[in-house]
Protein backbone atom coordinates (compact mmCIF):
# COMPACT_ATOMS: atom_id res chain seq x y z
CA UNK A 1 0.00 0.00 0.00
CA UNK A 2 2.67 2.49 1.02
CA UNK A 3 4.64 1.58 -2.10
CA UNK A 4 1.69 2.50 -4.28
CA UNK A 5 1.18 5.74 -2.37
CA UNK A 6 4.79 6.76 -2.83
CA UNK A 7 4.59 5.82 -6.53
CA UNK A 8 1.58 8.11 -6.77
CA UNK A 9 3.42 10.99 -5.09
CA UNK A 10 6.47 10.45 -7.29
CA UNK A 11 4.44 10.45 -10.48
CA UNK A 12 2.57 13.60 -9.39
CA UNK A 13 5.48 15.72 -8.19
CA UNK A 14 8.91 14.27 -8.97
CA UNK A 15 8.28 12.88 -12.46
CA UNK A 16 5.84 15.63 -13.34
CA UNK A 17 4.92 15.11 -17.00
CA UNK A 18 5.14 18.64 -18.43
CA UNK A 19 7.59 20.22 -16.02
CA UNK A 20 10.35 17.65 -15.66
CA UNK A 21 9.80 15.23 -18.56
CA UNK A 22 8.70 17.81 -21.17
CA UNK A 23 5.68 15.76 -22.16
CA UNK A 24 2.38 17.10 -23.43
CA UNK A 25 3.77 20.60 -23.74
CA UNK A 26 1.84 21.52 -26.87
CA UNK A 27 -1.55 21.31 -25.20
CA UNK A 28 0.03 22.47 -21.92
CA UNK A 29 1.00 25.80 -23.48
CA UNK A 30 -1.85 26.16 -25.93
CA UNK A 31 -4.69 25.59 -23.45
CA UNK A 32 -3.31 27.40 -20.39
CA UNK A 33 -4.52 30.85 -21.36
CA UNK A 34 -7.74 30.60 -19.34
CA UNK A 35 -8.10 28.74 -16.02
CA UNK A 36 -11.47 27.15 -16.95
CA UNK A 37 -10.06 25.50 -20.07
CA UNK A 38 -6.98 24.42 -18.12
CA UNK A 39 -9.01 22.72 -15.39
CA UNK A 40 -11.17 20.98 -18.00
CA UNK A 41 -8.05 19.71 -19.73
CA UNK A 42 -6.63 18.54 -16.40
CA UNK A 43 -9.74 16.54 -15.52
CA UNK A 44 -9.83 14.96 -18.98
CA UNK A 45 -6.16 14.03 -18.62
CA UNK A 46 -6.74 12.30 -15.28
CA UNK A 47 -9.63 10.33 -16.76
CA UNK A 48 -7.90 9.29 -19.97
CA UNK A 49 -4.57 8.40 -18.38
CA UNK A 50 -6.21 6.53 -15.53
CA UNK A 51 -8.01 4.34 -18.09
CA UNK A 52 -5.46 3.90 -20.86
CA UNK A 53 -2.33 3.00 -18.88
CA UNK A 54 -3.81 -0.05 -17.09
CA UNK A 55 -5.67 -1.04 -20.29
CA UNK A 56 -2.46 -0.91 -22.30
CA UNK A 57 -0.75 -2.87 -19.55
CA UNK A 58 -3.28 -5.69 -19.96
CA UNK A 59 -2.89 -5.66 -23.74
CA UNK A 60 0.89 -5.58 -23.60
CA UNK A 61 1.20 -8.39 -21.05
CA UNK A 62 -1.55 -10.48 -22.63
CA UNK A 63 -0.75 -10.17 -26.31
CA UNK A 64 2.46 -8.36 -27.15
CA UNK A 65 5.20 -9.03 -24.58
CA UNK A 66 7.92 -11.58 -25.40
CA UNK A 67 6.53 -15.03 -24.53
CA UNK A 68 2.95 -13.82 -24.09
CA UNK A 69 1.76 -16.47 -26.54
CA UNK A 70 3.38 -19.28 -24.53
CA UNK A 71 -0.05 -20.69 -23.55
CA UNK A 72 -0.84 -21.21 -27.25
CA UNK A 73 2.32 -23.20 -27.82
CA UNK A 74 4.23 -20.29 -29.38
CA UNK A 75 6.65 -19.15 -26.65
CA UNK A 76 9.06 -17.70 -29.22
CA UNK A 77 6.65 -15.08 -30.52
CA UNK A 78 7.67 -11.52 -29.66
CA UNK A 79 5.25 -8.88 -30.86
CA UNK A 80 6.56 -6.05 -28.70
CA UNK A 81 7.49 -4.00 -31.76
CA UNK A 82 3.75 -3.61 -32.40
CA UNK A 83 3.30 -1.90 -29.02
CA UNK A 84 3.29 1.61 -30.46
CA UNK A 85 0.43 0.99 -32.88
CA UNK A 86 -1.57 -0.95 -30.29
CA UNK A 87 -1.17 1.80 -27.68
CA UNK A 88 -2.15 4.56 -30.07
CA UNK A 89 -5.18 2.54 -31.14
CA UNK A 90 -6.27 2.01 -27.53
CA UNK A 91 -5.79 5.69 -26.73
CA UNK A 92 -7.71 6.87 -29.78
CA UNK A 93 -10.52 4.44 -29.02
CA UNK A 94 -10.71 5.41 -25.33
CA UNK A 95 -10.84 9.09 -26.18
CA UNK A 96 -13.60 8.37 -28.70
CA UNK A 97 -15.58 6.29 -26.17
CA UNK A 98 -15.11 8.92 -23.48
CA UNK A 99 -16.38 11.57 -25.87
CA UNK A 100 -19.44 9.51 -26.85
CA UNK A 101 -20.27 8.70 -23.22
CA UNK A 102 -19.98 12.33 -22.19
CA UNK A 103 -22.06 13.43 -25.17
CA UNK A 104 -24.78 10.95 -24.27
CA UNK A 105 -24.91 11.24 -20.48
CA UNK A 106 -23.40 14.60 -19.60
CA UNK A 107 -23.89 17.02 -22.49
CA UNK A 108 -22.95 20.02 -20.33
CA UNK A 109 -19.51 18.61 -19.51
CA UNK A 110 -19.11 17.52 -23.12
CA UNK A 111 -19.81 21.04 -24.34
CA UNK A 112 -17.18 22.37 -21.93
CA UNK A 113 -14.56 19.82 -23.06
CA UNK A 114 -15.69 19.63 -26.67
CA UNK A 115 -12.83 21.31 -28.45
CA UNK A 116 -9.89 19.58 -26.89
CA UNK A 117 -11.11 16.05 -26.18
CA UNK A 118 -10.14 14.76 -29.67
CA UNK A 119 -6.80 16.53 -29.26
CA UNK A 120 -5.95 14.18 -26.40
CA UNK A 121 -5.41 11.40 -28.96
CA UNK A 122 -2.14 13.00 -29.97
CA UNK A 123 -1.13 14.06 -26.46
CA UNK A 124 2.42 12.86 -25.96
CA UNK A 125 2.01 12.59 -22.18
CA UNK A 126 -0.69 9.93 -22.57
CA UNK A 127 1.31 7.77 -24.96
CA UNK A 128 4.42 8.30 -22.86
CA UNK A 129 2.56 7.02 -19.81
CA UNK A 130 2.03 3.70 -21.60
CA UNK A 131 5.61 3.59 -22.92
CA UNK A 132 7.08 4.27 -19.47
CA UNK A 133 4.81 1.55 -18.06
CA UNK A 134 6.50 -0.93 -20.43
CA UNK A 135 10.00 0.43 -19.89
CA UNK A 136 9.74 0.28 -16.08
CA UNK A 137 7.73 -3.01 -16.14
CA UNK A 138 4.98 -1.94 -13.73
CA UNK A 139 2.38 -4.39 -12.45
CA UNK A 140 -1.31 -3.78 -13.13
CA UNK A 141 -1.94 -1.99 -9.83
CA UNK A 142 1.21 0.08 -10.24
CA UNK A 143 0.29 1.11 -13.76
CA UNK A 144 -3.19 2.20 -12.68
CA UNK A 145 -1.68 4.29 -9.88
CA UNK A 146 0.99 5.64 -12.21
CA UNK A 147 -1.62 6.66 -14.81
CA UNK A 148 -3.78 8.44 -12.25
CA UNK A 149 -0.75 10.11 -10.67
CA UNK A 150 0.66 11.39 -13.94
CA UNK A 151 -2.73 12.74 -14.95
CA UNK A 152 -3.06 14.50 -11.59
CA UNK A 153 0.42 15.97 -11.90
CA UNK A 154 -0.43 17.32 -15.34
CA UNK A 155 -3.71 18.77 -14.05
CA UNK A 156 -1.98 20.54 -11.14
CA UNK A 157 0.74 21.99 -13.37
CA UNK A 158 -1.59 23.23 -16.09
CA UNK A 159 -3.99 24.81 -13.57
CA UNK A 160 -1.08 26.61 -11.86
CA UNK A 161 0.34 27.90 -15.14
CA UNK A 162 -3.09 29.11 -16.27
CA UNK A 163 -3.55 31.00 -13.00
CA UNK A 164 -0.17 32.73 -13.33
CA UNK A 165 -0.77 33.60 -16.98
CA UNK A 166 -4.17 35.00 -16.06
CA UNK A 167 -2.51 37.42 -13.62
CA UNK A 168 0.17 38.35 -16.15
CA UNK A 169 -2.44 39.29 -18.77
CA UNK A 170 -2.37 42.81 -17.33
CA UNK A 171 1.42 43.07 -17.11
CA UNK A 172 3.33 45.34 -19.46
CA UNK A 173 5.75 42.87 -21.03
CA UNK A 174 8.21 43.59 -23.84
CA UNK A 175 6.45 42.95 -27.14
CA UNK A 176 8.62 40.00 -28.13
CA UNK A 177 8.13 38.21 -24.83
CA UNK A 178 4.34 38.45 -24.83
CA UNK A 179 2.44 35.17 -24.99
CA UNK A 180 4.60 32.18 -25.88
CA UNK A 181 7.95 33.61 -24.77
CA UNK A 182 6.67 34.47 -21.31
CA UNK A 183 4.89 31.13 -21.04
CA UNK A 184 8.22 29.37 -21.56
CA UNK A 185 9.98 31.45 -18.91
CA UNK A 186 7.12 30.84 -16.46
CA UNK A 187 7.24 27.10 -17.17
CA UNK A 188 10.97 27.19 -16.54
CA UNK A 189 10.46 28.88 -13.17
CA UNK A 190 7.76 26.37 -12.19
CA UNK A 191 10.07 23.60 -13.32
CA UNK A 192 12.79 24.96 -10.99
CA UNK A 193 10.27 24.81 -8.17
CA UNK A 194 9.36 21.23 -8.98
CA UNK A 195 13.06 20.33 -9.07
CA UNK A 196 12.95 20.79 -5.29
CA UNK A 197 10.62 17.78 -5.08
CA UNK A 198 13.27 15.67 -6.79
CA UNK A 199 15.72 16.63 -4.04
CA UNK A 200 13.11 15.67 -1.45
CA UNK A 201 12.75 12.22 -2.97
CA UNK A 202 16.52 11.82 -3.24
CA UNK A 203 17.19 12.63 0.41
CA UNK A 204 14.35 10.48 1.72
CA UNK B 1 15.60 37.28 -57.71
CA UNK B 2 12.24 35.68 -58.36
CA UNK B 3 11.69 32.87 -55.92
CA UNK B 4 9.84 29.81 -57.11
CA UNK B 5 6.92 28.67 -54.95
CA UNK B 6 8.74 25.44 -54.13
CA UNK B 7 11.72 27.38 -52.77
CA UNK B 8 9.55 29.57 -50.56
CA UNK B 9 7.59 26.52 -49.37
CA UNK B 10 10.91 25.05 -48.31
CA UNK B 11 12.42 28.12 -46.65
CA UNK B 12 9.40 29.77 -45.05
CA UNK B 13 9.30 27.34 -42.10
CA UNK B 14 12.98 27.90 -41.28
CA UNK B 15 12.55 31.24 -39.52
CA UNK B 16 9.41 33.08 -40.60
CA UNK B 17 6.98 30.23 -39.94
CA UNK B 18 9.16 28.18 -37.63
CA UNK B 19 7.14 25.20 -36.38
CA UNK B 20 8.54 25.24 -32.85
CA UNK B 21 8.74 28.95 -32.16
CA UNK B 22 5.64 30.22 -33.96
CA UNK B 23 3.22 27.37 -34.51
CA UNK B 24 3.76 25.78 -31.03
CA UNK B 25 4.18 22.35 -32.62
CA UNK B 26 6.53 19.60 -31.52
CA UNK B 27 7.83 21.27 -28.39
CA UNK B 28 7.88 18.20 -26.17
CA UNK B 29 10.64 16.38 -27.95
CA UNK B 30 12.40 19.64 -28.81
CA UNK B 31 13.20 20.16 -25.15
CA UNK B 32 13.59 16.65 -23.85
CA UNK B 33 16.39 15.47 -26.13
CA UNK B 34 18.55 18.58 -26.24
CA UNK B 35 20.95 17.92 -23.37
CA UNK B 36 23.66 17.09 -25.92
CA UNK B 37 24.11 18.00 -29.56
CA UNK B 38 24.38 14.35 -30.64
CA UNK B 39 20.92 13.36 -29.36
CA UNK B 40 19.45 16.58 -30.77
CA UNK B 41 20.91 15.76 -34.20
CA UNK B 42 19.64 12.18 -34.10
CA UNK B 43 16.18 13.32 -33.12
CA UNK B 44 16.19 15.97 -35.87
CA UNK B 45 17.12 13.46 -38.55
CA UNK B 46 14.58 10.91 -37.31
CA UNK B 47 11.80 13.45 -37.19
CA UNK B 48 12.60 14.98 -40.57
CA UNK B 49 12.63 11.55 -42.23
CA UNK B 50 9.34 10.50 -40.63
CA UNK B 51 7.70 13.82 -41.43
CA UNK B 52 8.75 13.84 -45.08
CA UNK B 53 7.79 10.22 -45.73
CA UNK B 54 4.48 10.56 -43.88
CA UNK B 55 3.59 13.68 -45.83
CA UNK B 56 4.40 11.92 -49.10
CA UNK B 57 2.39 8.79 -48.28
CA UNK B 58 -0.63 10.65 -46.93
CA UNK B 59 -0.59 13.04 -49.83
CA UNK B 60 -0.54 10.09 -52.28
CA UNK B 61 -3.67 8.53 -50.83
CA UNK B 62 -5.35 11.80 -49.86
CA UNK B 63 -8.29 11.26 -52.22
CA UNK B 64 -9.01 7.80 -50.82
CA UNK B 65 -9.05 8.55 -47.08
CA UNK B 66 -12.62 8.95 -45.80
CA UNK B 67 -13.03 12.23 -43.95
CA UNK B 68 -14.38 10.64 -40.77
CA UNK B 69 -11.52 8.27 -40.03
CA UNK B 70 -8.66 10.34 -41.42
CA UNK B 71 -7.03 10.92 -38.03
CA UNK B 72 -6.75 7.20 -37.33
CA UNK B 73 -5.41 6.50 -40.83
CA UNK B 74 -2.81 9.24 -40.50
CA UNK B 75 -1.71 8.08 -37.07
CA UNK B 76 -1.36 4.47 -38.19
CA UNK B 77 0.81 5.54 -41.14
CA UNK B 78 2.97 7.72 -38.90
CA UNK B 79 3.25 5.02 -36.23
CA UNK B 80 4.41 2.46 -38.81
CA UNK B 81 7.14 4.81 -40.04
CA UNK B 82 8.21 5.53 -36.46
CA UNK B 83 8.48 1.82 -35.70
CA UNK B 84 10.79 1.42 -38.70
CA UNK B 85 12.99 4.31 -37.57
CA UNK B 86 13.03 2.99 -34.01
CA UNK B 87 14.16 -0.46 -35.16
CA UNK B 88 16.86 1.07 -37.37
CA UNK B 89 18.19 3.14 -34.47
CA UNK B 90 18.17 0.15 -32.13
CA UNK B 91 20.03 -1.93 -34.69
CA UNK B 92 22.78 0.48 -35.72
CA UNK B 93 22.88 3.23 -33.07
CA UNK B 94 22.09 1.32 -29.89
CA UNK B 95 23.74 3.86 -27.58
CA UNK B 96 21.89 6.88 -29.03
CA UNK B 97 18.68 4.87 -29.01
CA UNK B 98 19.05 4.31 -25.26
CA UNK B 99 19.79 8.01 -24.70
CA UNK B 100 16.61 8.97 -26.56
CA UNK B 101 14.57 6.53 -24.42
CA UNK B 102 10.86 6.73 -25.23
CA UNK B 103 11.16 9.97 -27.18
CA UNK B 104 11.65 8.23 -30.54
CA UNK B 105 8.35 6.44 -30.06
CA UNK B 106 6.83 9.75 -29.16
CA UNK B 107 7.45 11.08 -32.66
CA UNK B 108 4.13 9.32 -33.33
CA UNK B 109 2.30 11.85 -31.22
CA UNK B 110 4.53 14.76 -32.12
CA UNK B 111 1.99 17.41 -32.99
CA UNK B 112 4.34 18.67 -35.69
CA UNK B 113 3.92 15.54 -37.82
CA UNK B 114 0.16 15.31 -37.46
CA UNK B 115 -0.19 19.09 -37.72
CA UNK B 116 1.61 19.27 -41.06
CA UNK B 117 -0.11 16.23 -42.58
CA UNK B 118 -3.47 17.52 -41.40
CA UNK B 119 -2.94 21.12 -42.47
CA UNK B 120 -0.87 20.74 -45.64
CA UNK B 121 -0.32 17.23 -47.02
CA UNK B 122 -4.06 16.50 -47.06
CA UNK B 123 -4.70 19.21 -49.64
CA UNK B 124 -1.57 19.17 -51.79
CA UNK B 125 0.11 16.86 -54.32
CA UNK B 126 3.02 14.70 -53.05
CA UNK B 127 5.99 16.78 -54.29
CA UNK B 128 4.74 19.99 -52.67
CA UNK B 129 3.70 18.18 -49.51
CA UNK B 130 7.12 16.59 -49.16
CA UNK B 131 8.90 19.91 -49.75
CA UNK B 132 6.75 21.54 -47.08
CA UNK B 133 7.43 18.65 -44.71
CA UNK B 134 11.17 18.85 -45.37
CA UNK B 135 11.14 22.59 -44.68
CA UNK B 136 9.29 22.13 -41.42
CA UNK B 137 11.60 19.30 -40.43
CA UNK B 138 14.61 21.53 -41.08
CA UNK B 139 13.07 24.40 -39.12
CA UNK B 140 12.53 22.05 -36.20
CA UNK B 141 16.08 20.71 -36.55
CA UNK B 142 17.47 24.24 -36.51
CA UNK B 143 15.88 25.04 -33.15
CA UNK B 144 16.87 21.68 -31.71
CA UNK B 145 20.49 21.96 -32.77
CA UNK B 146 20.86 25.52 -31.46
CA UNK B 147 19.44 24.58 -28.06
CA UNK B 148 21.34 21.29 -27.98
CA UNK B 149 24.62 23.01 -28.83
CA UNK B 150 24.10 25.74 -26.21
CA UNK B 151 23.17 23.28 -23.47
CA UNK B 152 26.07 20.94 -24.20
CA UNK B 153 28.55 23.82 -24.57
CA UNK B 154 27.69 25.53 -21.29
CA UNK B 155 26.63 22.42 -19.38
CA UNK B 156 29.63 20.24 -20.20
CA UNK B 157 32.07 22.55 -21.96
CA UNK B 158 31.94 20.23 -24.96
CA UNK B 159 30.45 19.90 -28.41
CA UNK B 160 29.49 16.50 -29.84
CA UNK B 161 31.40 14.89 -26.97
CA UNK B 162 34.66 16.74 -27.79
CA UNK B 163 35.87 18.95 -24.93
CA UNK B 164 36.05 22.55 -26.13
CA UNK B 165 36.56 24.42 -22.88
CA UNK B 166 39.06 22.79 -20.46
CA UNK B 167 37.13 21.74 -17.36
CA UNK B 168 38.13 22.95 -13.89
CA UNK B 169 37.95 19.39 -12.57
CA UNK B 170 40.65 18.39 -15.08
CA UNK B 171 43.02 21.29 -14.52
CA UNK B 172 41.35 23.80 -16.87
CA UNK B 173 39.43 26.94 -15.99
CA UNK B 174 35.82 26.24 -17.01
CA UNK B 175 33.31 25.28 -14.33
CA UNK B 176 30.35 23.63 -16.06
CA UNK B 177 26.92 25.11 -15.37
CA UNK B 178 25.09 21.98 -14.36
CA UNK B 179 21.79 23.88 -14.39
CA UNK B 180 22.08 23.81 -18.19
CA UNK B 181 21.60 20.04 -18.13
CA UNK B 182 18.43 20.23 -16.04
CA UNK B 183 14.89 20.73 -17.30
CA UNK B 184 14.36 24.44 -16.42
CA UNK B 185 17.21 25.76 -18.54
CA UNK B 186 15.65 24.25 -21.67
CA UNK B 187 12.51 26.26 -21.03
CA UNK B 188 14.51 29.43 -20.37
CA UNK B 189 16.63 29.00 -23.50
CA UNK B 190 13.62 28.40 -25.72
CA UNK B 191 11.80 31.35 -24.14
CA UNK B 192 14.80 33.61 -24.71
CA UNK B 193 15.12 32.33 -28.27
CA UNK B 194 11.46 33.14 -28.96
CA UNK B 195 12.07 36.60 -27.48
CA UNK B 196 15.15 37.18 -29.64
CA UNK B 197 13.45 36.09 -32.86
CA UNK B 198 10.35 38.13 -32.14
CA UNK B 199 12.44 41.21 -31.39
CA UNK B 200 14.12 40.87 -34.78
CA UNK B 201 10.84 40.11 -36.57
CA UNK B 202 8.26 42.26 -34.76
CA UNK B 203 5.40 41.00 -36.92
CA UNK B 204 5.58 37.69 -35.03
CA UNK B 205 4.86 39.26 -31.64
CA UNK B 206 1.45 38.48 -30.15
CA UNK B 207 -1.06 41.25 -29.63
CA UNK B 208 -1.54 42.25 -25.99
CA UNK B 209 -4.66 40.82 -24.37
CA UNK B 210 -5.43 43.97 -22.42
CA UNK B 211 -4.14 47.29 -23.71
CA UNK B 212 -3.62 50.06 -21.13
CA UNK B 213 -5.79 53.15 -21.65
CA UNK B 214 -4.32 55.83 -23.90
CA UNK B 215 -2.13 58.36 -22.14
CA UNK B 216 -4.49 61.33 -22.61
CA UNK B 217 -7.31 59.65 -20.68
CA UNK B 218 -5.25 59.39 -17.51
CA UNK B 219 -6.15 62.68 -15.81
CA UNK B 220 -4.30 63.65 -12.71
Amino acid sequence: MSDLWSLFLISVFVDNMPLTLFLGLCTFLALSKRPEAAIGLGVAMIGVMGVTVPLNHLIYRGLLAPGAWGWAGMPGVDLSYLALIAFIGVIAASVQVLEMLLDRFAPAIHAAFGVFLPLLTVQCAILAGSLFMVERSYTLAQSAVFGLGSGTGFAIAVAMLAAIRGRLAYADLPAGLRGLGMAFVLTGLMSLGFAAFAQMAATQ
Amino acid sequence: MVRSPAWSTLTAPLVHQNPVMLQILGICSALAVTTTLATALTMSVALTVVLTLAAGVISLIRRHIPETIRLIVQIVIIASLVIVIDQVLQAWFAELSRALSVYVGLITTNCLVLGRTEAFARHNPPPRAMIDALGNGLGYSLVLCVIGALREFFGKGALLGQTVLPLASEGGWFTPLSLMLLAPSAFFLLGLMVWAVRSLLPEQAEAPQHAPPPRAEVER
